[in-house]
This record gives C-alpha cells, structure tokens and sequence, in this order.
C-alpha cells in the first residue's frame, strides 16, 4: 500500500480502530435517533380515544381505529393464502425430492420474487385483482398482493425451520412403518413448528409496514371496512397521506408511533424466537 | 401399487404444485408488466423513452431519461453514504469490538431494518430537508436528501450480510496471519475482507437493489421535478416516483407509460437480482 505518510502498523491499527468505531457509532445513532423522534413526539397523542375513533375530517381528527381494522383484514387475508403456499413449497423442497433442477428452479423463483420493489407488485396487484378480475379497490386485492410479497420470506425461514430438524427424528419414524406424507405431518412439522411461525411473524411486520403495494390495490378510503370488497386505507397507507399532505403532524406522529412500535414489538419476538428454534448459520 | 404409496405420490404431485407457486407468481408478473408496458414502447420507439427528455404525458411526451438518470444518480448516492458506513459498522462488530457490544448492537440494527420506509421518508422530511434547505441552500427536496436517506435505509441490509460473511471466515486464516506478526488491522485488511470480498459484494447488491426499488421514502424527501437534476441540491424524480406520484389519476397512454417505466425499473432490478445470486453462489461453493 503505497503512500506518502506511511504510519507504523501499530499507528496504522489504532487510527483505524478509531475511525470504525466512529463510523459505527454514527450509524447506530442515526438509526437510534429515528426511534427516539417517533416515540417521543408520537407516545404523547397516544390515548384509548386514538385507538378505538375513526378518523374524522380526513384524519385531522378523531383516531385511527378503521386504519387499524383494515391493516389487521389485510394482513390476515395475505397469510392465510402465503402460508399454506410457504410451507408446502419449503416440505417439498426438503422432504419430498433432491437438489435438481427444479428445486434450482423454485429457488431462482423465489429470490426473484423477494427483490421485486414493492411498488412493481402494487403495479400488478392493481391490474390482475383491481382491474382484470374485478375486485376493485379492496382489502381483497390489497391482501392478495401483500401474500406474494411475502411469500419467499415465508418459504426461506420455514426451509430452515425444517432443515433443523434432526434427520434422526425422520429415520425412527421411516422405521415404525409411516409413509413420508406421516412423518412430515406427525413428526417434522409439529418440531418445525415454532421456525415456521417466526417466518409468519416477520411477514406480519412487512406487511403492517407496507405502502407502495397497498396504496394501489387496497385503495385509501377512510371508511371502516365492512366486506372483502371495501376500499380501505391501512395504517402505513394513512401516515403516508397525513405526513405527504401536511394534513395534520400531530396525528402522523401517533400513527408512526403505533406502527413503529407494533413492528418492533413483532421483530423482537420473531429475534426471540429465531435465536432459541432455528440454529442461525454462524 | 398399493394404496399408501399412491397416496404419496398424489401428496409429492400436489406439493410440486404448491412449490411451483413462487416461480408462477414471478412469470405472472413478468408477463402483466410487459403486456402493460412493452406496446407503447413498440409504437413510440424505445429510443424516445430511454433517451426522451421531456416528461409530459398531457402531450404525449413520454421522455423517461432524467428518470432513469435520477434513479441512478439516488442509488449511486445511497451507496456512497451507506457503503462505507456499513462495511466499517460490519468491521468494527466483527473483528474490533467487545464480543458483548456486537451481542447488543447486531440485534438492534437488525430490528431498525423492519421500520417501514415511510417513517424514514417522514423523518427525512422533518429534519434532513429544513437543515439542508437552511444549510446548503436550494429547496431541500433533492438529489442529496434522498441519498442520504436510502444510505441510511440500506445500512442495516449491507451491516448484516457484510457480519454474516466476515464471521464466515474461518478463525485459521486469522490465526495464521497475526502469527505471522501482522496486526489485526493488517489482518482484517489482506486476508479476512478478500475472503469474505463475495459475500460483502452480495450485500451490497442487494442494498443497491432496496435503493433503487424504493417508492415512499424517496417521494417524500426528492422533489419529484421530472427533469435532469444540475446539482446534488436539485429535486430529482426517480422511476418509483414516477409511477407512485401519476398512477392514482393516469389512464390511457399515460397509464401504458407507468407500465413502462415499470418495465425498465424491473430490467434493472432483474439484472442486479442475478449478479447478486451468482456472486453468492459462488462464495457458498468455495
């Protein structure tokens, strides 16, 4: 390493010790101070009034309780379908054939699908469910879209959750005479259990924080939603207008605060539960 | 045949189904972009759109260039801010700091990647844009406030893959190299950065992916004027925005012209999508 000063390796060694240890403390305060602004400019709107009042004067009043129902319908809507197809996609890939092919293929597919920007499947979720099959702006519609955005997380950790399971587990149950299709359902699932629940729980969080997909398929009517079919506007959804809008700061701030802290309240549970049910690769 | 094993094949037929469902879901995507997007780029050329200028669907100019520029111009920028800032982090929690700091600091960063884009767009637009509109000078809203943002969105992708793949390296390599009288800087800079270099590159690529793909957080803090940003204190539009901003009101040719945008925002995301399997393929089989 050529240089006009050339420092002894110790020097050298303690200078840069310093500076990464000053790079790291400025990147975990940045991400820190965007915590502390929300929380403390949000815990205070926070009262019963805020979570159970709907919205009133387009959100300059009031709460936002049929943002919080329309969030919850639309997360519920994308795991149901997401789930059943995650963690058949991931038995298949580990139980029921070798690396092949195919396997590459599906696993292709999902990396693919995971880097897809949000704002594409809004695009898509807006054509196929609003537009070609007719189900207009709608939680319907929103929550399809949502469950394809998810669906490589929740194939990726319930692979893993079931990777963990001891082969030996499957061997004893092969032995007793059970077909494969028993020993998933009887012996690796019910183990696999709590991996596969970590990956529903992170895909809870994605899609409570989600915006650019929502924002096109499930609509931004400040109605409570009362059927599959009506248009909603989700919690991240609402911040976003207030915030982009000016409409009102002190109710963005709220809103921020109870997404912030629902998500960070569902990511330490899913950290909890990762680092005591799936053997993180080191 | 008897009855338990056709059982099983029909269950191995129907998982297949399942499992095929990612990669449907990919093809059906793909598939309803372009149908949306490619015609109107048949009819006007794909010239006009790639290397048009002008923005203005009313009269039926649809020039994506400054998007595609602007786009680029975020995401170089996010990389300049979030790169450094994160590879250091990466180091420093790896290879500098107390076993027990880096036990309490990657958990934290790791839950800081769930918070959703619009608060860090919000945050932005409270604090970033006013200090550089008061500091600098210019409306705020520009190139720069959308780097630093998406540098920041991205540091916790880029921390933890770039931990993930430095913890990778065997302790040996270590051990051989300080017995050879290097320090651990010496260390950390000729032996475990080159052989964690794929992995890290990987990380890096897929931070450059979130920053390129993101919509909300970009939109709050960008300006969003449709046109070739002069400086770095200049509002700038990006692919995402472009549709975000248009799609509620747009119909006809102008709609096409969103798919269409959507369709080179994708081309892109496609190709990093694939550098960044290949490079990390290739260090799983090292």
């Amino acid at each position: 390493m050529g240089g006009h000063l050339r420092l002894q390796p110790r020097t050298e060694q303690r200078v840069v010790q310093f500076f990464m240890y000053l790079m790291t403390s400025i990147a975990v305060l940045v991400l820190v101070f965007i915590l502390v602004v929300i929380l403390k400019n949000g815990l205070p709107q926070l009262n019963l009034e805020f979570l159970t009042k709907n919205p009133a004067d387009m959100g300059r009043e009031g709460g936002i309780l049929s943002t919080i129902v329309a969030t919850i319908f639309l997360t519920f809507i994308a795991l149901l379908v997401a789930t059943p197809l995650g963690v058949g996609t991931a038995i298949y890939l580990t139980e029921y054939t070798v690396e092949s092919r195919i396997t590459r293929i599906i696993r292709f597919g999902a990396e693919c699908l995971a880097g897809i920007p949000s704002i594409i499947f809004g695009l898509f979720g807006f054509i196929l469910f609003v537009n070609k099959l007719k189900f207009g702006w709608s939680i319907l519609s929103g929550g399809l879209t949502l469950a394809f955005m998810v669906l490589p997380t929740i194939i990726r950790t319930s692979e893993e959750a079931i990777k963990a399971v001891p082969s030996a587990y499957r061997l004893v149950s092969f032995s007793l005479g059970s077909t494969r299709w028993q020993t998933v359902t009887r012996v690796v699932l019910p183990s696999a259990i709590p991996g596969i629940v970590t990956g529903v729980i992170l895909s809870i969080g994605r899609s409570i924080g989600e915006t650019a997909a929502v924002i096109f398929t499930a609509g931004s009517a400040l109605r409570m939603p009362t059927s599959l079919f009506s248009s909603s506007r989700t919690m991240s959804v609402h911040f976003y207008i207030l915030a982009k809008e000016g409409v009102s700061m002190p109710k963005a701030y709220g809103t921020a605060a109870v997404l912030v802290i629902s998500i960070l309240v569902i990511n330490i549970v899913t950290y909890y539960l990762m680092e005591k049910y799936i053997k993180r690769k080191s | 045949m008897t009855k338990l094993e056709k059982n099983d094949r029909l269950v191995r037929l129907g998982l297949l189904m399942i499992a095929l469902s990612a990669i449907s879901v990919l093809a059906i995507i793909t598939l309803f972009i372009f149908e949306q997007g490619t015609p109107i780029m048949f009819r006007y050329g794909f010239k006009s759109f790639l290397l048009g200028q002008d923005w203005y669907p009313s009269e039926k100019s649809f020039g994506l260039l400054p998007m595609i520029v602007g786009s680029l111009m975020v995401t170089f920028g996010a990389l300049i801010i979030g790169v450094p800032l994160g590879l250091a982090s990466a180091i420093f929690l790896t290879e500098f700091s107390h076993r027990r700091l880096t036990r309490i600091l990657k958990p934290v960063i790791e839950l800081l990647a769930g918070i959703p884009s619009v608060v860090y767009g919000f945050i932005g637009l409270m604090f970033l844009v006013p200090f550089i509109r008061d500091n600098f000078g210019g409306p705020g809203l520009s190139v720069l406030a959308a780097s630093l943002i998406l540098g920041i969105m991205i540091l916790p992708t880029v921390i933890s893959i770039a931990i993930d793949s430095i913890r990778a390296v065997p302790d040996s390599y270590r051990e051989g190299s300080i017995a050879l009288g290097a320090t651990r800087w010496q260390t950390v800079r000729m032996v475990v950065l080159p052989a964690a270099r794929s992995g890290i590159i990987a990380g890096i690529i897929l931070g450059m992916g979130r920053a390129i793909g993101e919509t909300m957080a970009v939109i709050m803090v960008a300006g969003n004027a449709a046109d070739i940003p002069g400086s770095i204190l200049a509002p700038v539009r990006t692919l995402t925005s472009n549709i975000a901003l248009e799609m509620a009101y747009a119909s006809g040719e102008h709609r096409e012209a969103l798919f269409a945008t959507g369709v080179i925002l994708f081309i892109i995301i496609m190709i990093l999508n694939t550098i960044a399997n290949v490079t990390s393929t290739r260090q799983r089989k090292k």
